[in-house]
């Protein structure tokens, strides 16, 4: 099954919105804390970029037995140099940004880290696509 | 186990008109309207208390032990919990109060806030030996414990494996002021519902050594009624450090970590929890959550407005060391504070056990919400309209208990019977 959610791009108090109900999503199927755990932040990585620098966009979830697909597509500015992007320390975020405690540069590194499957599309001037996967442990265990 | 089926928070039927507001307010979900009164669904209940707050019946009580309990032990310690202390005025000191426990049946008096003193020393050693990690949470809030077990379990492994300072004092009494006696029994002073259900049914223990909990509720009249004429005696030794538990961020500072975070209020702290599970707060160590108002002053079975009884326990604080300088009858715990077990995750929120089957209902409850007015009105008995498309995809309720949704299968009804009012047979047709 699918889920859509519409990303705005101009409201940083709303950012999170759609990360936070692909996991209850997630809590409502009984998927185990680990991969919640790793969803929320990836996507939440994601969904606060998308924000920041892709000016919003949708992201979808794609839910199976085995793993959660998210696909985060903006029409933002691009990536240019992807490899320098995915340095941990890396960032082209605002100062203000930077001030609420956002953008530094951990954003990429850390979503490879929590995710098993980090793929990025970008081009300059039209926008970037990130791909999350994440696999369940134990389908259906993990919880008492 | 999925959480007891024994739950403190319960509802007067008598009292319960039916009316919705409690449902709106319960951060697990956990209360649907029925045949016209509020049903508690054990599995998803965390003892918070928010009912209870929230209720304009007064329908939502919580169950606690009578004083009649003290009868069947020949020696009665209590247990008073420090917002105890705050729940009178200025004129009635806590030696006072404590005096005035022994004139209601109690043989002896333990207080909570000297047992929160080792727990603080015991959380921040635990803490420096966990060495880089955190935030670590304080698992000294029952309803916080057991909202991580619903809603967040993938947080349970931050849990500071330490027991509580009720459980603590409780321990202390019996394996040290009375070893080896079985004719002891000791008595929680509760601002907290969900003290009574984790001393029946406790928390990362096998058995609580807790035998009752009298609300703050119900021993405040008698109580009140002693303090005027009972002979004051030098009783109280816990220091500000402890007596500051009452409190938000009390128990922040009496375990003294820097870096540490204060939460109060049940739905500030699921925001900070969201924020903990995206992998923000990376700068904290520390987490002391609890599920009232101002902390446990804000605590259900109180009797005082909760942000009067934190100005009163900070003016205590400071007098408090004085007292604390007095001789000790233990210096330190003495025992162990550890937990037995770990804190499991409770599946309450689960739609079906098998996450095959639990898909397809999440699909469907997915359309069912696309249909629904959105409006959250509650007039279904659930609290949203999503709350209320989980129940029908999973047998709980039909899609035609929304009243919108009633109201257009009447309208189209009506349509149609219009329609065929219009049509006659052929035969009788005289146009």
């Amino acid at each position: 099954m699918k889920l859509r959610y519409q990303v705005s791009g101009d409201d940083l108090s709303l950012a999170g919105k759609a990360s936070s109900e692909v996991k209850r999503a997630l809590g409502r199927l009984g998927v185990d804390p680990g991969a919640i755990k790793r969803t929320a932040v990836s996507m939440y990585e994601a969904e606060m970029n998308m924000v920041i620098h892709g000016g919003g966009g949708v992201a979808v979830a794609e839910f199976s037995p085995e793993r959660i697909v998210i696909t985060m597509e903006d029409s933002g500015p691009g990536i240019a140099d992807l490899d320098l992007a995915m340095q941990e320390g890396y960032s082209t975020a605002p100062e203000w940004i930077r001030e609420m405690g956002f953008g530094a540069g951990m954003g990429l590194p850390n979503m490879k880290r929590n995710s098993d499957e980090l793929r990025i599309e970008s081009e300059v001037g039209k926008g970037t696509t990130v791909t999350i996967v994440i696999i369940f442990s134990v389908p259906g265990g993990g919880q008492a | 186990m999925n959480g007891p089926s024994f739950h403190s928070v319960t509802l007067d039927p008598a009292k319960c008109k039916g009316c919705t507001t409690c449902i709106r307010f319960c951060p697990t979900e956990a209360i649907r309207v029925r045949k016209g009164r509020a049903f508690i669904l054990d599995e998803r209940c965390i003892d918070c208390g928010e009912c209870i707050r929230t209720c304009p019946n007064n329908a939502k009580k919580a169950v606690s032990d009578p004083l009649s309990v003290l009868a069947d032990y020949a020696v009665r310690v209590a247990l008073p919990a420090p917002t105890l202390y705050s729940q009178f005025d200025e004129r009635f000191s806590v030696d006072r109060i404590l005096s005035a426990l022994l004139e209601l049946g109690f043989t002896d008096v333990f207080e909570v806030a000297r047992a929160a003193e080792f727990v603080a020393d015991a959380t921040a050693e635990w803490i420096a030996a966990a060495g880089d990690g955190g935030p670590w949470i304080s698992s000294a809030c029952p309803a916080v414990v057991k909202l991580l077990q619903v809603r967040f379990p993938s947080l349970l492994d931050r849990l500071v494996p330490i027991i509580s300072p009720m459980e603590a004092a409780a321990r202390i009494v019996k394996e040290r002021l009375y070893p080896g006696r079985t004719d002891v029994g000791v008595f929680f002073i509760s601002p907290c519902a969900g003290k009574v259900t984790v001393s029946r049914y406790p928390l990362g223990l096998a058995q609580s050594a807790v035998d009752g909990v009298i609300a703050i509720k119900d021993i405040y009249l008698p109580l009140r009624n002693a303090l005027s004429s009972v002979v004051e005696r030098p009783i109280s030794r816990a220091g500000a450090r402890g007596v500051a538990w009452a409190h938000i961020d009390g128990e922040s500072d009496a375990v003294g970590v820097p870096r540490a975070l204060g939460v109060s209020g049940i739905s500030h702290v699921i925001s900070v929890f969201e924020a903990l599970e995206n992998g923000k707060m990376k700068d904290v160590k520390f987490i002391e959550a609890l599920a009232c108002p101002a902390g446990c002053v804000g605590g259900p079975l109180t009797v005082e407005n909760p942000y009067i009884a934190r100005a009163r326990v900070r003016a205590l604080e400071r007098s408090a060391n004085d007292r604390a300088a007095r001789e000790r009858r233990v210096e330190d715990a003495g025992i162990g504070l550890g937990f037995d077990e770990a804190v499991r995750a409770r599946s309450g929120l689960r739609l079906a056990p098998d996450l095959l089957k639990a898909m397809i209902m999440l699909e469907e409850t997915e359309v069912v919400v696309e249909s629904l007015p959105g409006l959250d009105c509650g007039s279904c008995g659930a609290p949203t309209c999503r709350a209320f498309a989980e129940d029908v995809a999973k047998g709980d309720a039909v899609i035609a208990g929304c009243i919108f949704k009633l109201r257009e299968n009447v309208r189209k009804m009506a349509e149609e019977l219009l329609s065929m009012e219009s049509i006659q047979p052929p035969g009788l047709d005289k146009d």
